[in-house]
């Protein structure tokens, strides 16, 4: 089986989604005949056409705005916002139109939409380049939410999206692109060639949303990690030895809560993790959750490792990054409480 | 050393305020028939006048004059005069039955009938319009059912948006009407994406978008036009402005830009300005721009000068922020009464006929509302369940809804 990148597996998603289905286009900012600032859509426009695969104006809202009217049209674009802290402009045209067209005439329009974006930090994007906006949407009813943390998901996950009946929000985690990065900055780059989730089947496949994954199995405590985090996650656990159960959402919305569950009810402790801000982030509502389908087998308070309440800073990207060390302590606090 | 000359801000103010007299001596009104009318392919740096203008076909006595005349016959004609009546008469009994508490809103189109009814004339069955709220000629001029139309403003059992919907954000794909969104501008952005979809699949659909103007402030009336432009979007601009968003004065969103028109000249987009209140005019300038659009020559921007004669909505009372008489002394005139008088004037109807229909159409009214409401009002009679408050939010019902409805008990 092939290696791919995150990249890589992208781009065969939309590559393999493009052959399958004439309907589906692709269009963003220098998404057409350069292929994408990341490179995700790269030798499309040549393979499939400029109709099918092109150039679009800085204009989130024209992008996202267009993409709604295709959609009500009956095609299936798949755009790409250039970083998902430029998605504010295209914000009114998601979350009051893409999100509501099925709902307000019931069933008489339909928005069957993928918007990717890159998301999170570790680039060193200072704050325009590296926020986490996934609670904005997943607050959203009639979105749904996704985001892979590794090349194979990354590819089954979007294919998906793209045959999904509704709007999608694709969240891309940057730093995980050309690698399975696990926190430690200091350390050399990992490649995905190196990982087993690299290997990408070539043809169609989809990955259900809406359903977690566990990527490690543990008695003493649960891990809910998505994108970035699950790296983090794991080498956390690895070196702080404690015995802990990882589980990869995938999906944000509709969220995979059975799985969820059963593993608080085992492990009896919980601890939330993302590199978005704290505040009223998607970790709120997973805790409130666990509190509420889980508490009689809770031991210990749920607790929450995600981002400082503050902008993505530039030189203090490290000491704003939720790493192994900081979910390392979380980790051995959360064993000696309760 | 000189003193500095102290910066004045500038807030531009309407030409009357309420208790002062009606002043319209800022809007030139051009004689009917004296504005050429170009080729559609032409280039539309060749036209620039035509922003700054107004095309008007029908004279002070009704009579159509120039080379906007269009090919409608007598009958074509009348028809339309019974859908700007029936929509008058649909917008009396419906503001009534808001008053009587049977709905918690509506809009009225008074003075702008001729618009919505005249395009949709002109669009073909297949082309797709994304309207405001102002713009339900397009589904009476379409053979829309007015008790379908009225059981969605009394958010009844068979109301077809299931009570999720304000009154009037009606939406059939059928009939070439998108759904109706209340956040502004939304659709005129849309409605190019529409039209870029028909031209990605070598369809032979066009588009139309609509807006007030008001809402070409809007960024998503300015993405419009820089997509319609770069992508030759089959799509039809359409703008009205009637002069009043709301309280705010139309001055409040075209600035310093002469017209509505004139902001598609920036983007190399052909830009008429045509008197709103004049059917003939109207079927005229819209057939020229869809007939632009079909053949592949790009989008056309259109703005319509009405008057809004009525309020904004039930919740507001105009006299609060211009002067109470200021409609009647509107120099463009009533579009019913215009269009009346040219079929009277043509020997293709007479007062005899028009009090005969006013008395057919608002008795075809009467019954509709009475089957309407058959069906329940707002407050009263049978409503959409609250199960449907779950459904359509996705294709599938995802678990969280399904829980949600379980703790609501239907």
């Amino acid at each position: 089986m092939p290696r791919m990148t995150m990249i890589e597996a992208i781009r065969s998603a939309l590559d393999v989604s493009m052959q399958r289905n004439d309907d589906v286009v692709v269009y963003g900012e220098d998404v057409g005949f350069f292929g994408g600032v990341f490179r995700c859509t790269q030798g499309l426009q040549q393979k499939y056409g400029v109709s099918r695969c092109f150039d679009a104006p800085i204009s989130e809202c024209g992008i996202v705005g267009t993409a709604i009217g295709m959609a009500a049209y009956g095609l299936r674009p798949c755009v790409e916002l250039q970083f998902a802290d430029y998605m504010y402009p295209a914000y009114d045209q998601i979350v009051s139109e893409a999100a509501r067209l099925r709902y307000r005439s019931a069933g008489d329009f339909t928005c069957p939409l993928v918007i990717r974006m890159p998301t999170g930090g570790g680039i060193f994007g200072g704050q325009t380049h590296s926020q986490s906006p996934e609670a904005l949407f997943t607050h959203v009813a009639g979105l749904k939410t996704v985001v892979p943390s590794n090349p194979h998901d990354a590819k089954g996950l979007l294919i998906a999206a793209i045959e999904d009946p509704d709007p999608v929000i694709f969240l891309e985690p940057k730093r995980l692109y050309n690698g399975p990065f696990d926190g430690h900055h200091d350390r050399p780059v990992t490649a995905w060639a190196k990982h087993e989730l690299s290997e990408v089947p070539e043809g169609h496949y989809a990955t259900p949303l809406g359903k977690a994954v566990t990527r490690r199995t543990g008695e003493s405590v649960t891990v809910l990690a998505y994108g970035t985090m699950v790296h983090v996650a794991l080498a956390a656990v690895e070196e702080t030895g404690v015995d802990a159960e990882v589980i990869d959402l995938r999906t944000l919305l509709p969220l995979d809560l059975e799985t969820i569950a059963a593993s608080v009810a085992k492990t009896g402790r919980c601890i939330v993790v993302h590199e978005a801000t704290l505040t009223s982030g998607f970790g709120a509502e997973l805790t409130a959750l666990v509190q509420e389908h889980c508490f009689y087998h809770l031991e210990a308070p749920v607790m929450r490792v995600t981002g400082w309440d503050t902008p993505y800073p530039h030189a203090q990207e490290w000491d704003y990054f939720p790493g192994p060390a900081r979910l390392g302590q979380a980790l051995r606090n959360i064993m000696e409480a309760g | 050393m000189t003193s500095p000359t102290p910066l004045r801000f500038h807030v531009p103010e309407p030409a009357s305020r309420p208790g002062g007299k009606p002043d319209f001596s800022g809007v030139s009104i051009p004689k009917a028939g004296s504005v050429r009318r170009p080729p559609v392919d032409v280039a539309p740096e060749e036209i620039r006048d035509l922003a700054y203008s107004i095309i008007r076909v029908l004279d002070h006595e009704g009579q159509p004059i120039g080379p906007w005349v269009p090919d409608l016959s007598k009958d074509e004609l009348v028809a339309g005069l019974r859908h700007m009546m029936t929509l008058r008469t649909f917008d009396a009994r419906m503001q009534m039955a808001q008053r009587q508490g049977k709905t918690s809103f509506y809009m009225q189109h008074t003075g702008e009938e001729a618009v919505s009814c005249a395009f949709r004339i002109a669009l073909g069955p297949d082309d797709m319009n994304f309207p405001t709220y102002r713009q339900a000629g397009l589904l009476i001029a379409h053979d829309y059912p007015l008790v379908d139309m009225m059981c969605q403003i009394y958010s009844n059992a068979n109301d077809p948006m299931k009570g999720r919907q304000l009154p009037v954000f009606y939406s059939s794909r059928k009939h070439g009407f998108f759904t109706i969104s209340g956040n502004l501008a939304t659709q005129f952005v849309q409605a190019v994406g529409w039209a870029m979809a028909s031209a990605i699949k070598g369809d032979s659909r066009i588009a139309a978008a609509w807006i007030g103007d008001g809402s070409t402030a809007e960024s998503d009336f300015h993405a419009a036009l820089v997509f319609a432009s770069t992508y030759k979007a089959p799509v039809v601009l359409n703008v009205v402005n009637n002069q009043w968003a709301i309280s705010t004065f139309q001055g409040i969103a075209r600035g310093g830009s002469g017209t509505f028109a004139a902001r598609g000249l920036g983007f190399g987009i052909p830009a008429l300005r045509v008197d709103g209140n004049d059917y003939l005019a109207t079927y005229a300038v819209a057939k020229w721009a869809i007939e632009r659009a079909r053949l592949n020559l790009g989008p056309t921007l259109i703005e319509y000068v009405t008057y809004r004669a009525g309020a904004h909505s039930t919740s507001d009372d105009p006299s609060a922020y211009r002067p109470k008489h200021e409609s009647e002394e509107w120099p463009l005139g009533d579009p019913v009464i215009r269009l009346k008088q040219h079929l009277i004037a043509a020997g293709a109807w007479s007062e005899e006929r028009h009090k005969q229909a006013e008395a057919e159409i608002l008795a075809e009214i009467i019954a509709a509302q009475k089957e309407a409401e058959s069906f329940g009002t707002l407050h009263s009679g049978s409503k959409p369940s609250a199960r449907d408050i779950f459904e359509d939010v996705y294709a599938e019902l995802p678990p969280h809804l399904r829980r949600q409805r379980q703790q609501i008990g239907v």
